[in-house]
């Protein structure tokens, strides 16, 4: 059997398990409130981290470029950009479906159900997407002080061409 | 090379989160999410206690010797002062109604942002020294000792806090967090902890009557840049006054709408407005702030700056007060000002000299809302109104927290945006009006150190806005508050690119058709008006 057609059949539990790993990265009371609160607008951080991870599922499993599941990506990372956590941890999710795959699969592995070299085809693929997420971790975090830094000449700029103190060429 | 971690230590990534207890787990100061410790010369400035160079990233914070004893000696000053103070401390239930509230608690994905976490920060020390289960049965009954760990949690937590007030609407005794974190900062103010966002625009605000400083002449000239862009874009010349005495009316609105941008796009708007309508009014350089970094404070400090307001209009001898688009002001106004510095008896009852509408609801306070005021205007079908000027915006509206929550203002400005623009969309139920989410950067919080706790805070916000921007397309974000047209445009920058802010008076500015005006080819920004470029092509 094609690793691809089991993962496709275990999609559900393979999910739900890297979800709830992901979720795992917050303290225990976050964690149930991200899982439980299915409104999407009481819960935007629970219901993006969803609906990134679907998408990065489905397009790993139909093989699709980069620029088509960056947006899946991006879902995840620029929350996480500015959450506290450490570069590693904030891209650490991706590597939590290598953990929720290995143990779904683990029949299927130990009785050679699912050839080895395949998984780890598979698994090759993972790790891109995490050299991706890392791409778009950068991109939020140069944002962040991009606005910062715009923020600061915004604040005085009205002021400094009012007082003459700036010269703007026509 | 020495320092290079080894394949296996790489491999070490603890992603989970700390295993202690809320109580055992001491707040770390990591850059991006705290605010910069207040200068001396501010604190000096305004006679609060130890003024000192200091950083919160310091392991010592310069605190007095017995301040634990100062500490606990305010906390028990206030809470014989402040019933309500004692009542939150005596009354939470801990249901957890309020615990997925939080924007903070939302977006941060940190449970010491629950509010009933938050004010738990407080309440552990009140019980430890003001209870007797808890002089007694210590941790138990959850009670612990003030340590300088406790100290610095509480400037970290209660600096995270706007005083948003959306928690307390969904707590069943109405415990309001705004109030347990305005009162744990004047604890922290007794000891020199407060930041400098905050402590700046109220020492300056104390000197000069506005956060930034600005002198008279420097708030005139700042004035009269708005009406030189007015005249660009109308041909108009409109014709403020300044401290005019024997003027019906004087209008306060946040120093934000004068010198800031998008701001004074706002303020442009209120010019427009008046100069058609031939309002007598005057504006003040020394009543030259709305907003009120006090409240954010103490309540000491947030009388002491709201004071000129009065002071400004009897020395003035206008009749009433007309106040501009601004959010903790009208809550300041609402809930405070007539009891801090009431009663105004030396002006009249508010009632429009265009329409003869009696404001009865600003009956004690003798100040009205712009948009009561323009929203009475229209409905008398005193404006000559042509929303299509605004059809290149799809608009949708962002409650302000404090006139949304604090003096319950919803409906007029969707009443005055309806008239003005042909496209409005509203966001999600539970996003607007009462249960409005926060821009994240109130409560003296829009500093740019803190940038990523700001944007952790808006998300919830941000959320609401990028799903009516998916889905029908809305370009302009309209608020009436001076920090939300501040610091929703960077928010938006960073989850929802492709929508700008506005105040809602910008959006009548450019709609309102004025009395021999010239053909109008632009917005008030100056960007060109729907059919223009096609017509000017042509």
């Amino acid at each position: 059997m094609k690793v691809e057609d089991v993962l496709r059949q275990k999609k559900a539990a393979i999910l739900e398990k890297w979800f709830q790993l992901l979720l795992d990265t917050y303290p225990a009371e976050t964690s149930r409130f991200l899982k439980e609160e299915k409104n999407q607008f009481a819960n935007p951080v629970g219901h993006a981290f969803y609906q990134g991870i679907e998408g990065l599922y489905e397009g790993l499993l139909q093989g699709l470029e980069p620029e088509k599941i960056s947006p899946f990506i991006d879902k995840i990372v620029r929350i996480r950009a500015v959450q506290d956590f450490l570069p590693s941890q904030a891209n650490a999710y991706i590597f939590l479906l290598k953990r929720a795959i290995r143990e779904e699969l683990a029949a299927e592995l130990r009785e050679n159900r699912v050839p080895i070299k395949e998984l780890l085809t598979f698994e090759s693929r993972i790790d891109e997407l995490a050299l991706h997420s890392f791409d778009i971790y950068m991109k939020c975090r140069e944002k962040i002080y991009e606005i910062r830094v715009n923020e600061v000449k915004n604040r005085t700029a009205k002021l400094l061409e009012r007082a003459n103190l700036v010269l703007n060429l026509p | 090379m020495a320092s290079v971690p080894k394949p296996d230590e790489l491999a070490k990534i603890d992603h989970k989160p700390p295993k202690t207890g809320w109580m055992d787990t001491p707040v770390k100061f990591r850059r991006g999410t705290w605010l910069y410790a207040a200068k001396p010369k501010y604190l000096e400035a305004i006679g609060f206690p130890n003024p000192r160079e200091w950083s919160p990233e310091d392991e010592d914070w310069k605190l007095p010797p017995n301040w634990k004893e100062i500490i606990l000696e305010g906390l028990r000053e206030r809470l014989g002062r402040f019933r309500s103070l004692q009542l939150f401390m005596d009354t939470c239930v801990r249901c957890g109604a309020c615990a997925d509230k939080c924007h903070f608690f939302i977006g941060s994905g940190d449970p010491k942002n629950m509010p009933v976490l938050r004010a738990e920060l407080l309440r552990s020390v009140y019980r430890r020294d003001f209870t007797a289960a808890g002089k007694i049965m210590g941790k138990l009954v959850g009670a612990r000792d003030l340590t300088v760990d406790v100290l610095k949690e509480w400037f970290y937590y209660f600096y995270q806090c706007t005083q948003c007030r959306r928690c307390s609407l969904f707590c069943p005794f109405g415990i309001d967090t705004a109030e347990i974190t305005l009162l744990t900062r004047e604890l922290l103010n007794l000891v020199g902890c407060n930041v400098d966002w905050v402590m700046g625009p109220v020492a300056n605000c104390y000197r000069t009557g506005n956060h930034l400083g600005l002198e008279p002449h420097a708030y005139r000239d700042m004035v009269e840049f708005c009406v030189d862009e007015i005249e660009n874009v109308t041909g108009i010349r409109v014709e403020p006054t300044f401290n005019r005495k024997g003027a019906e009316i004087l209008f306060i609105t946040p120093s934000g709408d004068v010198f800031a941008d998008p701001g004074i796009y706002t303020m442009m708007g209120y010019l427009i407005l008046f100069h058609e309508i031939g309002l007598d009014y005057t504006l003040s350089t020394y009543a030259s702030e709305g907003g009120n970094f006090g409240s954010f404070t103490s309540h000491e400090m947030m009388k002491r700056l709201n004071a000129k307001m009065y002071a400004e209009a009897k020395r003035l001898g206008v009749k009433w007060i007309l106040g501009g688009e601004c959010g903790h002001m009208w809550r300041v106004i609402h809930q405070y000002m007539d009891t801090m510095n009431g009663p105004a008896d030396f002006l009249e009852e508010p009632v429009s000299p265009i329409t003869g509408t009696k404001f009865e609801n600003a009956k004690s306070t003798k100040m009205v809302h712009i948009c009561e005021f323009t929203a009475d205007l229209i409905k008398h079908g005193k404006l000559k109104l042509d929303p299509r000027r605004n059809d290149h915006l799809k608009v949708t509206f962002h409650d302000s927290c404090n006139p949304s929550r604090a003096m319950g203002l919803l409906e007029e400005p969707r009443y005055i945006i309806k008239n003005v623009c042909n496209h409005f969309y509203e966001m999600p139920e539970n996003t607007i009006r009462e249960q409005t989410f926060c821009c994240g950067s109130g409560g003296g919080l829009n500093a740019d150190e803190n940038m990523e706790m700001r944007l952790r805070g808006g998300f919830p916000r941000a959320n609401a806005v990028k799903y009516v921007h998916e889905k029908y397309g809305v370009n302009m974000l309209a608020c009436i508050c001076a920090i939300d047209r501040a610091v929703l445009p960077p928010l938006m920058e960073y989850w929802v690119p492709g929508v700008r802010v506005t105040g809602v008076h910008e959006l009548v500015g450019n709609a309102l058709v004025m009395e021999g005006e010239q053909e109008r080819t632009t917005d008030l920004r100056g960007n060109p008006l729907l059919g223009m470029d096609d017509d000017k092509n042509a």
